[in-house]
């Protein structure tokens, strides 16, 4: 096995070509995992904590970039967090804060599992994956971007540079069912913005990112049709009876908090 | 392949398995055992040590994300002749028992009080969230950061 560790984002798309069986590692808060517990075994490691370009946030457009390389620790406190509230929500909920120092958006996008914190408040807001190669830069919406449980649409050359979304402007919030309040994978999860349009997604309820929407006047049905699209299973964290409860009751509270 | 880590300001270096963990570097190459593995997943915060200055699990950084970086252990914040201040409240206030998850605890609470010197019982459970502790219930932990902070340990 190699490490390879570019120095510059032109270099590291130049090595993500030439070592497609590279698997990138930016926080490792979930790579680290699987070698430690010898469940991967990548051909090679291409460490992108060098590449500052990943690391970077910034204005652009009417909304925002958000580098791949940004921590949950950088989103859940400080500018972003006061344009992206249910983003910010979301980080704080993760793992513990060794864990959201790490941790990135990219990697969360990365692992795309039906867990991952920040997918549901992405969803919302409509956010996009900024994936680039040497072959240029493509846009894809995170609902897209996610294929399944654990995949995603990234081609073999192609690192996720970016995440690219707009401040809602409307009241939005995240909530999170686990054990307790730390180190927790989501038993379930829920992101809900409360505009003209009431905006809703699930965490930990299907394989795939389900955006669900309704006029602010279906308010009062708007749980049963949250839950009612969500395809939940019987696991270790949970049954899907339970799950399928569990987010009509988050969104009635969402809405709640919107709302109120 | 070869690291160069700056442990507790001091230059290192260390062969390692291009997979291996900044912990497993720290504990069986460059002579830091201080760190303690116990989840290799991040669960357990035993490991906890500052990157660049920044709270991380040693067993979630792989070795060569550490080269060119620094290091700080549990070995850099005291020495046996003078404990950090951290420490000495660990030690006054019972806050040991079987002692595998002081160095991570310890760590933790050092880099709360570098940010925060006069933390709420709200922000310390929030900064010790990583650190598991399965002997002491963690009252006496929490006496212990308090008196820390009552020192002015994060002056």
């Amino acid at each position: 096995m190699d490490v390879l560790t570019p120095r510059s984002l032109s270099e590291a798309l130049a090595l993500r070509e030439a070592h497609p069986e590279a698997l990138p590692i930016q926080g490792g808060t979930d790579v680290m995992v699987g070698l430690n517990f010898d469940r991967a075994h990548p051909a090679a490691l291409l460490n992108l904590n060098e590449v500052v370009e990943l690391r970077e946030w910034a204005p652009s457009g009417d909304g925002y970039r958000i580098g791949a390389g940004v921590t949950y620790a950088e989103m859940m406190s400080g500018p972003l967090a006061a344009e992206f509230p249910a983003l910010a929500e979301a980080s704080r909920t993760v793992g513990s804060p060794q864990i959201r120092n790490r941790g990135t958006i990219g990697g969360n996008l990365a692992t795309a599992s039906p867990a991952g914190d920040s997918i549901p408040p992405l969803v919302v807001a409509g956010a996009e994956v900024e994936c680039t190669s040497v072959r240029g830069a493509r846009r894809i919406p995170v609902a897209d971007f996610v294929t399944g449980v654990k995949r995603n649409a990234l081609a073999a050359d192609e690192l996720i540079t970016a995440i690219h979304l707009r401040p809602s402007g409307v009241a939005e919030t995240f909530l999170k069912v686990g054990p307790r309040n730390a180190m927790v994978i989501a038993v379930c999860s829920l992101a809900v913005s409360a505009g003209d349009e009431l905006r809703a997604a699930f965490g930990s309820a299907s394989p795939r990112p389900v955006l669900v929407t309704a006029p602010r006047g279906e308010a009062a049905t708007f749980p049963a049709q949250v839950a009612a699209a969500a395809s939940p299973i019987d696991d270790v964290r949970g049954t899907a009876t339970y799950r399928r409860h569990a987010i009509e009751v988050l969104t009635r509270r969402a809405l709640e908090r919107c709302l109120a | 392949m070869r690291i160069n880590v700056r442990v507790n300001g001091v230059p290192s270096e260390a062969d390692c398995w291009e997979g291996e963990s900044l912990l497993f570097a720290l504990r069986e190459k460059l002579g830091f055992p201080g760190s303690k593995n116990a989840c290799e997943q991040g669960e357990c915060g035993s490991c906890s040590v500052l990157l660049d200055g920044v709270l991380v699990c040693a067993c979630l950084v792989l070795a060569a994300q550490a080269d060119g970086h620094d290091v700080t252990t549990i070995e850099g914040l005291g020495t046996e002749e003078e404990l950090h201040p951290v420490q000495a409240a660990f030690v006054e206030t019972g806050a040991v028992q079987c002692g595998f998850c002081t160095p991570g605890l310890v760590v933790a609470a050092a880099d709360l009080l570098e940010r925060v010197s006069d933390p709420s019982d709200d922000e310390i459970r929030e900064a010790l969230s990583g650190n598991l502790c399965r002997c002491t219930g963690y009252v006496k932990i929490f006496e212990a950061v308090r008196l820390a902070a009552s020192r002015g340990a994060g002056a």
